[in-house]
This record gives structure tokens, sequence and C-alpha cells, in this order.
């Protein structure tokens, strides 16, 4: 039952490179962003399990800023396994990220801190 | 327990707004947020003239004042049976209407007082808010809140190919209205070249598809029926109020074409009996423009992906089908941080018949709309006049 520290749990994975997310052993489903039980059922039967990476843009926009600060763009990204979480896609302009492209996760390290980007996927 | 049409057993009619008054619209400096919404507390019970010293239910939501229902008694020195301090965002003042029904209804209050005040343009210069933001957001450094209005605004223009001169047409018809509103923030005109050529902020809203930041004040008081005919001349009537809430964060939003205001307005008029196409004036909380669309959509006035064409050639705006907004919304009158205390105000003063140039001839049936957080709570309240009941 308190096995699972979400917050902290999360980043530790992710300061090693992993990209982990939970999954709830009686349904099957996957859960993001990390919480102590499966949203409706409650269940606490979740499990740390590694992300796929693979997710496809849901919404995007760019965020104007006043040069010389560089434009940046922030999206909604469908993971492979059914969540959605917030992130950027980076490696290509900001305002060339399209609805319904794929993307690839990597983990980054921004600020001091490690942080979960994506880029477009390569065919 | 329902009652016809499959409504709950909210009490239709059985409560009324008697007074309704805004206080230090734009810039109010030297105040605080508690002392401007004590001036138009004050106001709006003067128009039915009780003081303090008769108002026993009090709801109240501050932007920096995490206790505001205690800090409210306090000031006002008297010591309600019913205090409501409520955070679901700038919707909460429409949900404590819900409230404080229940509450008369059941007599645990006899005078309701609802009322908010903000002085974030002339202190901060900026939005205040008290909620924290998500770790799983926050990195990624979107502008808070728009830039989740803008992620559901592009979903929405993906799927139904929303056009820049319908975001556009919003904000104008918005303008149009706080032109003939002598309280509104922003007055001057706004043509189609000037909403086009604004800062863009977080694409595709530009700064005209951003509410104001500004001061301002707002109070309404209800009370029984039996009691409202004696205090005023024209009440409006709480026939419906409902409310519904999906999530915090737009990440979490389940469908960002879709808000709760779905399931809240279907609510409302199933317990006030009525449909859309009878409703006179239409009160929604205009954070950005992608609101209106939505909530027209959402609350049934026309179908989900037809908003963007609905609000084209001036449908919403002064001399239109529909007049939505008539005090100029969030857009161009009013946005001290939370704003659905507004769209009460601006019903209530419509089925009055006191809204002056910007009245809407004849008005029975008002519906006002309360949003809260990222497009996250939703709450709908039809109003009407005694003709309705």
């Amino acid at each position: 039952m308190d096995r699972i520290h979400p917050e902290q749990d999360y980043l530790r994975f992710l300061a090693a490179g992993r990209f982990m997310i939970l999954r709830s052993r009686s349904s099957g489903r996957y859960v993001f962003y990390p919480r102590v039980a499966e949203p409706r059922t409650g269940a606490t039967d979740l499990e740390w399990v590694e992300a796929s990476g693979r997710g496809t843009v849901h919404a995007t926009t760019v965020v104007r800023q006043r040069p010389p600060a560089a434009d940046y763009n922030v999206a909604l990204i469908d993971l492979a396994e059914g969540p959605r979480m917030m992130s950027r896609v980076d490696g290509i302009p900001p305002d060339a990220v399209e609805i319904g492209m794929a993307v690839r996760a990597r983990v980054i390290v921004e600020n001091g801190k490690p942080l979960v980007v994506f880029e477009p996927e390569t065919r | 327990m329902t009652g016809p049409g499959g409504a709950d057993a909210f009490p239709r009619g059985r409560t009324a707004i008697v007074a309704a008054a805004t206080h230090g619209i734009g810039e109010a400096p030297g105040f605080s947020s508690m002392d401007l919404a004590v001036h138009a507390s004050l106001k709006a019970l003067a128009q039915v003239g009780l003081t303090p010293a008769d108002v026993d239910g009090l709801f109240i939501g501050l932007p920096d004042e995490f206790l505001s229902g205690l800090a409210l008694a306090e000031y006002l020195g008297i010591r309600p049976r019913v205090t409501d301090n409520n955070r679901t965002g700038g919707s909460a003042f429409v949900t404590h209407a819900f409230w404080a029904a229940l509450a008369l209804e059941a007599r645990a209050c006899d005078v309701a007082l609802i009322c908010y005040g903000s002085n974030q343009r002339s202190k901060a210069g900026k939005l205040v808010s008290g909620s924290r933001p998500s770790p799983y957001e926050a990195p990624y450094r979107p502008l808070a809140p728009i830039s989740s209005y803008a992620l559901a605004a592009s979903r929405y223009r993906h799927l139904y190919g929303l056009t820049r001169e319908q975001l556009g047409a919003v904000a104008i018809a918005a303008r149009e209205w706080a032109r003939l509103n002598p309280e509104a923030f922003m007055r001057e005109p706004l043509t189609v070249e000037e909403y086009r050529a604004a800062r863009m902020v977080s694409d595709p809203l530009n700064v005209r598809d951003c509410c104001l930041v500004t001061d301002g004040a707002a109070a309404v008081v209800m009370v029984r029926a039996d009691r409202a005919k004696d205090l005023a001349a024209r009440p409006a009537y709480l026939l419906g109020c409902a409310a519904a809430a999906h999530h915090l964060d737009i990440s979490s939003m389940p469908d960002l074409t879709v808000t709760a205001a779905a399931e809240s307005g279907p609510r409302a008029f199933a317990q006030a009996g009525v449909k859309p196409s009878e409703i006179d004036v239409v009160e929604l909380y205009d954070a950005f423009t992608i609101n209106t669309i939505l909530f027209l959509e959402d609350l049934g006035f026309c179908p989900k992906g037809e908003g963007g064409r609905f609000v084209e050639g001036g449908r919403i705006a002064p001399g239109g089908d529909l007049p939505v907004n008539t005090n100029g919304g969030g857009l161009s009158c009013v946005h001290p941080g939370m704003y659905g205390l507004f769209t009460l105000v601006e019903a209530t003063q419509q089925l009055m018949g006191v809204a002056g140039a910007r009245q809407v001839p004849g008005a029975k049936l008002a519906l006002a709309h309360g949003n809260g957080g990222k497009l996250s709570s939703q709450v709908t309240a039809i109003l009407g006049t005694e003709e309705t009941l």
C-alpha cells in the first residue's frame, strides 16, 4: 500500500535516465502522472514499468517570448501506453510541431534536473 | 428523487438574487482585495435596504486569502450561520449560488451574500493565484493559464478548422458590448486588423484572445422567493444551477474540445425546464476567446464543431441573434483574476432591466456560466424573471 512514493520515485528513476510510469497489476492499465492509486478503481496494486517512449502529439502551442529570449514549444503527448502528459518536442522549430506527429521520449537534464522531452520519430 | 424531465430536486425558482453590484472595475489602487469585496457588498445590500448585520450566509473566495470566509465575517463584524469559501477557481461564485439556494431552501440561512474582490492589477500587475503548479507540467514552462487554453484551442482547430477570424469575432463582439458599458475597462473600438496584428502569446491565442488583468469586485444578495418581491421590483429567480468538474491540469482533461459544461448545462436546463433556444441573454466566463466557442457548443446553443461558424457575422455582438457577454466580458470589461461572479451580476442586471445602453429589451431568461482552472470546473446557472416561474 505504501510502496509507491509517486513524485520521489519518478524523479529518482528519471535521474538515473529511466522514464518510468505506473501500471496496475489487476487492470493492466497504465497510470501517468504518478500517484498512489489507479484513478476510478482506487487499485493500489501499482508497479513501476519502463515507458516505451513512443508517443503522438495530441496538442501543441508555441510560447512566444520577447527577443532575445527564444520561443519554445509546449505539447501534450499521448503515450503509446495510453496516458497523456505535458512535455515539449525538441529538435525541430517550435512552430513545426504538428498534431498527430510520431515522437520518441528522451531524458535530458535541464536546469540541473532530469526531464522527459520528445523528438520527432525517425523512421 | 428526480423532478420533471429527469431533473434533480433543485429548488427551482424558490430563491432569487435581489441585488447585484460591482465596484472598482479597472484600477482601484490603495485598497485590499477584501476592501473592494466589501465595497461591492455594501452597494448590493444598500440596493435592498439591508446592512451587514442582516447577512447570515457568507460566500466568498479571495485570490490572496485562503481563509477569506472567516476574514469576511470578521471584517463585517457578523456571525454567519453558513460560511462557504470553496475553491473551484473562477467558477466558485456561480457554485456559491447553488449552495446558497440549498442553504436558503433549508432555512440554514435567510440572507446570503456572495462576493469577490481583487486588487491584482494595482498591486501585482498580473494574475494572482494560490494554485500550486504541477511538478509534471511546470518544468515545461507553460504560461499559466494561457498555454493550457492554447493547447485546447490547438486541438479544437485540428479537429474543426477554427480560423483566426472566428476567434477574433469573439474578441470583437465582447469589445462592441463593452463600448455600451460605461464601467468596462477597454472601450475603444477593436477592428479585425487590430485583432490580427495583436502580439501572439501562446499559439493560436494572441493578446486580444486573452482576458484583461484588472482590479474589481462584485456582490449579489440572495433570499428566498417569498421575501424577494418585498425587497426588489424585479428579482432574478434562480431556476436551475448545476456544476461539474473533470480535472485540474490540462494534461488530465479527458477531451480537450468538450468541457464539463456539457454536463452542467443539460442538468441546469432540466432543472429550469427550459431550452437553450429560449434563453434571451447569455453570460459566459470568457477567460479566452476559445472559451466562448466551447461553451456555446457544450451548453447546446450550437452543435460541437459549429461554434466557430456560429460566432461569425456578429451573431453574438450587439444587434446579433444571441446577446453574449453583454457587459463586455472578461475580455473587455473586467477580469480581476476570477470573473465568475460578474456573469451572475450581469445576468441579474439584464433581468432587472437596469443594464442601460446594453440592455437586451425584454430579457426574461438569462444564463450565467462559470469556468474555473484550466477548463476544469464548470457551473451553469439559469435565472428568470417572475413571469418564468
